[in-house]
């Protein structure tokens, strides 16, 4: 009860500041067009106003306050207009309709799955290279190091074009570059969990004259599973990350990078902020379904 | 006299047999960054079948470095180590030895019976024989109808007697132990103590066993080593007279008391050294 309190208090003053920043950043717009309404407003025109700061506007006007709330294009809009847009675009749209976003989600969240399941495969087998072989260990670590210093946004193109030239299009470029960036953490939390046994757990199994192979099935792989789920976990928001700018170079048709990109080019911030939105309960979603899975398998794992 | 014969008409069936463990002049130095750390010297023993050898010492007197030795967990830099006759690695491979850890180490995301299986899974053995020896070894350890638990909810006790569970599953002639009880309160570690006697009495195995503990060495062994530090050697051999049949009372009793003042002698000799 407590704990709810806390955090009822915390989402109301985010959603209380939003209100409050609404306010400076639309005002202009708001008294424009009561201006051309043919209401009184002070300074009475736009050149006037271009340069009075926000605060002073306000302060001369506090009768345009609330309508900063409800302007048809924001530089910010408020809440209640991106909850409104994301109620429009998900429940009261079709799903095969262009301006669904489920339909958009539903791009987005193929190549991110599809992303997620090549990194986690390519980050395991690494880690597993890594963990078993020292050459490997001084070889791929350097540069699985090095891969995640380059800005994703400028290898991203780069990804499309080089995969587009050798015949390589659709949700694949996509896939590969959320896979880029899934990848990474799984081998670090992998590499790590797959060293956890400690000297006395290797020297039992010496002991018992095991092999490298029994070594691996039977206690470092178990061993290295709540390692594993903690990487999958930054793995598949990486991943959804990657398939998002994933779309934004081709100027893809669907998914949320291209509501962004649509959004951004024709000044619909609701349209930017909803798809954010989206996208952001959709990790938010993906890591609490990953989070389940974690509680269930370490739970019957007796971890 | 009665008392030191049973050891020894026990060893009579086999005394054409060489001893199961035999240590001439075996060093091990260890090259740090401090210099090298002479963690045994000169070390010489023999180690019967069915004997309960005890090793005493303060802290790096190369007691558990000895046990690993013989485990093949580390190889001497000079002498003559053999187990069943063989190299320690031979020994090692043909599993000669089960081996117990100061802690337990049992696998959490194994039920007790899965952990005592481990080592059976490793070696190959049947379905149907992993399961009857499983149950073998939990009643050997008293602790039947515990196989179906998980780790966290025994004792720490318990958790100890299923690692040894686990150490004997396999049926090695060899029984392997480096300060079982080590992190275990007085009354529990008595408990086991009288366990281990008569787990000792019914397998006939032989057991290696090193300590902190004067009385637990006393109680538990037919023979004594008491080790002392820089270089680490040995600096007595106590075989001790006490019978096979130890009640825990059997720690008031004179004889007992006198093996225990001979022990903290040794090691009051062995600091003297330094």
């Amino acid at each position: 009860m407590k704990s709810l309190l806390a955090v009822l208090t915390v989402l109301s003053v985010i959603i209380g500041l939003w209100y409050a920043a609404c306010v400076p950043m639309n005002i202009k717009g708001v008294l424009d067009q009561a201006e051309r309404g043919g209401e009184v407003v002070e300074p009475a025109t736009p050149k006037a106003r271009r340069d009075a700061s926000a605060i002073g506007l306000i302060v001369k006007n506090t009768f345009v306050i609330s309508r900063s709330w409800s302007v048809e294009r924001p530089r910010l809009p408020a809440p209640h207009q991106v909850l409104d847009e994301l109620w429009g675009t998900t429940v009261e749209k079709k799903i095969t309709s262009k301006r669904s976003l489920i339909y958009h989600g539903q791009v987005t969240l193929s190549a991110t799955l599809l992303g997620f399941a090549i990194g986690t495969g390519l980050g395991i087998l690494l880690a597993v290279g890594i963990v078993h072989s020292k050459v490997m260990d001084m070889s791929v670590m350097p540069w699985a190091i090095v891969s995640q210093t380059i800005p994703i946004i400028a290898l991203a193109p780069m990804i499309i074009v080089v995969l587009y030239s050798i015949g390589v299009q659709g949700i694949l470029p996509k896939a590969i570059i959320a896979a880029y960036l899934s990848f990474f953490p799984v081998v670090v939390g992998m590499v790590k969990g797959l060293r956890s046994p400690d000297g006395m757990q290797l020297d039992l199994l010496r002991t018992y004259h095991a092999s490298t192979n029994q070594g691996f099935w039977k206690l470092r792989l178990p061993s290295s599973l709540p390692y594993l789920f903690a990487s999958l976990k930054i793995a598949i928001a990486a991943s959804l990350v990657g398939a998002i700018v994933g779309e934004l170079p081709t100027g893809a048709v669907a998914g949320f990078g291209a509501r962004l990109l649509a959004g951004s080019y024709y000044g619909q911030t609701v349209q930017i902020w909803s798809a954010l939105f989206a996208a952001a309960i959709l990790a938010a979603l993906l890591v609490f379904i990953l989070g389940l899975l974690e509680r269930l398998i370490l739970k019957r794992m007796g971890v | 006299m009665n008392m030191q014969t049973s050891p020894e008409t026990a060893s009579d069936g086999t005394a054409s047999m060489s001893p199961v463990i035999a240590a001439r002049d075996l060093d091990l130095t260890f090259q740090t960054n401090d210099g090298p750390v002479h963690a045994l010297k000169g070390v010489s023993l023999d180690i019967n079948k069915g004997d309960f050898v005890s090793f005493i010492g303060p802290s790096g007197c190369g007691k558990t470095t000895f046990l690993r030795c013989i485990a093949a967990l580390e190889t001497p830099t000079a002498g003559q180590l053999t187990v069943n006759n063989m190299s320690p690695d031979e020994a090692r491979r043909n599993r000669a030895y089960g081996y117990v850890f100061q802690a337990a180490g049992l696998y959490p995301w194994r039920t007790i019976a899965k952990n005592i299986k481990l080592p059976l899974e490793i070696m190959g053995y049947s379905k149907a024989e992993q399961d009857r020896r499983v149950e073998e070894a939990l009643e050997l350890v008293e602790l039947s109808g515990f196989g179906g638990k998980f780790p966290w909810q025994l004792s720490g006790g318990m958790q100890q007697r299923a690692s040894i569970a686990r150490a004997l599953s396999f049926d090695a002639d060899i029984l392997l132990m480096d300060e079982p009880f080590g992190a275990l309160d007085e009354i529990v570690r008595d408990h086991l103590n009288e366990q281990l006697l008569q787990l000792w009495a019914r397998t006939e195995k032989t057991i290696g066993f090193v300590t902190h503990s004067i009385p637990e060495a006393v109680y538990l062994s037919t023979k004594i080593v008491v080790m002392s530090p820089r270089p680490g050697r040995i600096t007595d051999v106590i075989d001790s007279p006490l019978p096979k049949e130890r009640p825990l009372d059997i720690r008031d009793s004179p004889e007992f008391i006198e093996i225990a003042h001979r022990v903290r002698e040794g090691l009051r000799a062995g600091h003297e050294h330094d």
